[in-house]
């Protein structure tokens, strides 16, 4: 193409912007609002997920080994522990191990602990982790039963919850925002056919003279364009500026816990670009529906 | 060169327009297309520059079939043939030289030849002077001479015309038609559907008379031949 007629098409499509101004300010509202809800569900769903995996990450089983054990039944548990399926990872933690890490989670006021360094009370621990968190109390159940086995201990109920929370959340937010995207390129492909009505001499015109469909398209391809993108800018501001606020708040209380927030670089920039995206193709969407229903070029 | 074989055209509502057309124009030929109210001149028009597609038939402009060629052909073609209507067509927001250079604009020509071809058919059309007017302030003659300058300002081999003085007076009238044999001069085919018989019977030309869809009459320097 031309850069002269690429400059015609933006000079046109910026044209109809103004010309239909209540319009322009209808739709452009509809993909704000709609980006936002979506900006919005995609700060916590990814945040959630997060904190998801971290907790997974941390989710093992922890089998107590029965005090009577000797050096060849703990072997034995091992190669069992190991033969399990969805087992990923089996480690071993002396009780002197665990003990000393008893003493290290509790920093200063640990070392009262140390009375029990000559007569430790700890058991000896498998570490197990599954290969799928899920799985977690399925193979925590096997455990139970096997010989030399003392206490199964596991996060139990812990993930479950998550995930059913982030299941609802995003089952609510994913109705809302259809509903919206819908309405938004509802307003958007309207705000194009009151263009074409309003151009359509020109148009016809066009098509006597020998422009080419594609020509006839473009200048409407680009207003719906930007009708999606400048109804990403504010989403985008409130959106981000929130969610840094929130982040420096949260940041220090969260700092120790499972709980960490997605940092703000480079999630800031991903989110930036994913609204503005789908502005863009609510918008180029929208003005498809338009061009194709009303054009029949 | 426009060739016919045998053209029926049928509206979706079920009119028969076109019955049977076949005909045969040459390149640089001026010819009238005359015959009552709802004959099928205006169809027979359009089915030069494919607006309507033929029910059945073939229809060659140098050399191509228009009931063959695809949708996305259809621009090529019609920059091949300038069009004239009775109501002019102009674009109000735009001046005389803008309205022209629409038409080479929106088929990507290049800046200088665009202010080139467009100074060369204002002149012709003599509204050279008249560059910056809109079309409100001009007659409904100058009007429709913009609107011959920008059928002609791509060059066509053909233009055609449907009823082009049909909303000027008399006199305005034969300043069109001068402008017409000027540019058939210069070796156009000029294809013209009109009612006005003075001008028929005074500028001599090819007519083909059409009723109910079919070709009734075809005359070389023929007459208008009904009651105005
Ligand atoms: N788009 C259309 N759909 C249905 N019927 C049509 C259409 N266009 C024209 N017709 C019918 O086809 C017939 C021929 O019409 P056409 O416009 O070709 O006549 P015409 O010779 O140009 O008449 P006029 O001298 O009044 O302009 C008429 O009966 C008309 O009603
Ligand atoms: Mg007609």
């Amino acid at each position: 193409m031309r850069l002269n007629t690429l400059r015609r098409h933006f000079r046109e499509s910026f044209k109809s912007l103004g010309r239909n101004g209540w319009m322009t300010f209808a739709s452009i509202s509809a993909v704000t609002v709609t980006l936002l809800l979506v900006g919005v569900f995609l700060v916590i769903m990814l945040n959630i997920q997060h904190i998801t995996k971290q907790i997974e990450r941390d989710v093992e089983i922890r089998v107590h080994v029965d005090l009577s054990a000797t050096d060849a039944d703990k072997d034995a548990l091992r190669a069992k522990l190991e033969a399990l399926s969805g087992v990923e990872k089996v480690t071993y933690s002396s009780k002197d191990e665990e003990l000393q890490k008893l003493i290290e989670s509790f920093g200063e006021d640990g070392q009262s602990f140390r009375l029990f360094e000559q007569d430790n009370p700890l058991s000896d621990v498998f570490i197990v982790k599954a290969k799928n968190p899920l799985d977690t109390e399925k193979i925590a159940k096997q455990i139970e039963p096997l010989p030399s086995v003392g206490k199964v201990k596991y996060g139990k109920g812990q993930i479950e919850k998550l995930f059913a929370a982030t299941k609802t959340i995003r089952n609510v937010g994913l109705a809302l925002i259809i509903g919206l995207l819908f309405t938004a390129m509802f307003l958007i492909s309207n705000t194009i056919k009151i263009t074409i009505f309003a151009r359509r001499r020109e148009i016809e015109i066009m098509r006597l003279v020998g422009a080419t469909n594609g020509f006839i398209r473009w200048p409407f391809f680009l207003e719906g364009l930007w009708l999606g993108v400048f109804g990403a800018i504010v989403p985008i501001t409130i959106v981000l500026s929130a969610y840094s606020y929130v982040f420096d708040l949260l940041y220090p209380k969260l700092k120790d816990t499972f709980f960490q927030l997605l940092p703000f670089y480079p999630f800031a920039w991903q989110l930036a670009a994913v609204l503005v995206l789908l502005g863009a193709c609510i918008g180029m969407w929208g003005s498809m529906m338009s061009v194709r229903r009303f054009l029949k070029v | 060169m426009i060739e016919m074989q045998d053209v029926y055209k049928t509206y979706p509502n079920g009119v028969i327009a076109l019955n049977g057309i076949s005909i045969r124009i040459k390149q640089g030929e001026f010819v009238y297309v005359v015959g009552p109210s709802g004959a099928g001149k205006s169809t027979f028009i359009k089915m030069m520059y494919r607006e309507e597609k033929p029910t059945s038939g073939k229809i060659m402009i140098n050399g191509v079939n228009l009931a063959n060629i695809k949708d996305s052909k259809v621009p090529l073609l019609r920059r091949n043939i300038g069009i004239v209507f009775q109501d002019f067509k102009l674009l109000p927001k735009l001046t005389v030289y803008e309205n022209v250079a629409f038409a080479l604009e929106v088929i990507e020509e290049s800046p200088k030849n665009i202010r080139k071809r467009v100074m060369e058919v204002l002149d012709l059309v003599r509204l050279k002077h008249k560059a910056r007017f809109y079309p409100d302030e001009l007659s409904g003659g100058e009007q429709q001479r913009v609107s011959i300058a920008r059928s002609i300002v791509n060059n066509p081999s053909i233009v055609i015309a449907d009823e082009p003085t049909g909303n000027l007076d008399p006199d305005t009238s034969w300043e069109i038609m001068d402008i017409f044999e000027r540019i058939n001069d210069r070796g156009t085919t000029i294809v013209m559907a009109t009612h006005n018989r003075e001008i028929v019977n005074t500028i001599r030309k090819r007519v083909i008379a059409i009723e109910r869809g079919k070709i009734v009459r075809d005359e070389v320097k023929g007459e208008y031949g009904y009651e105005a």
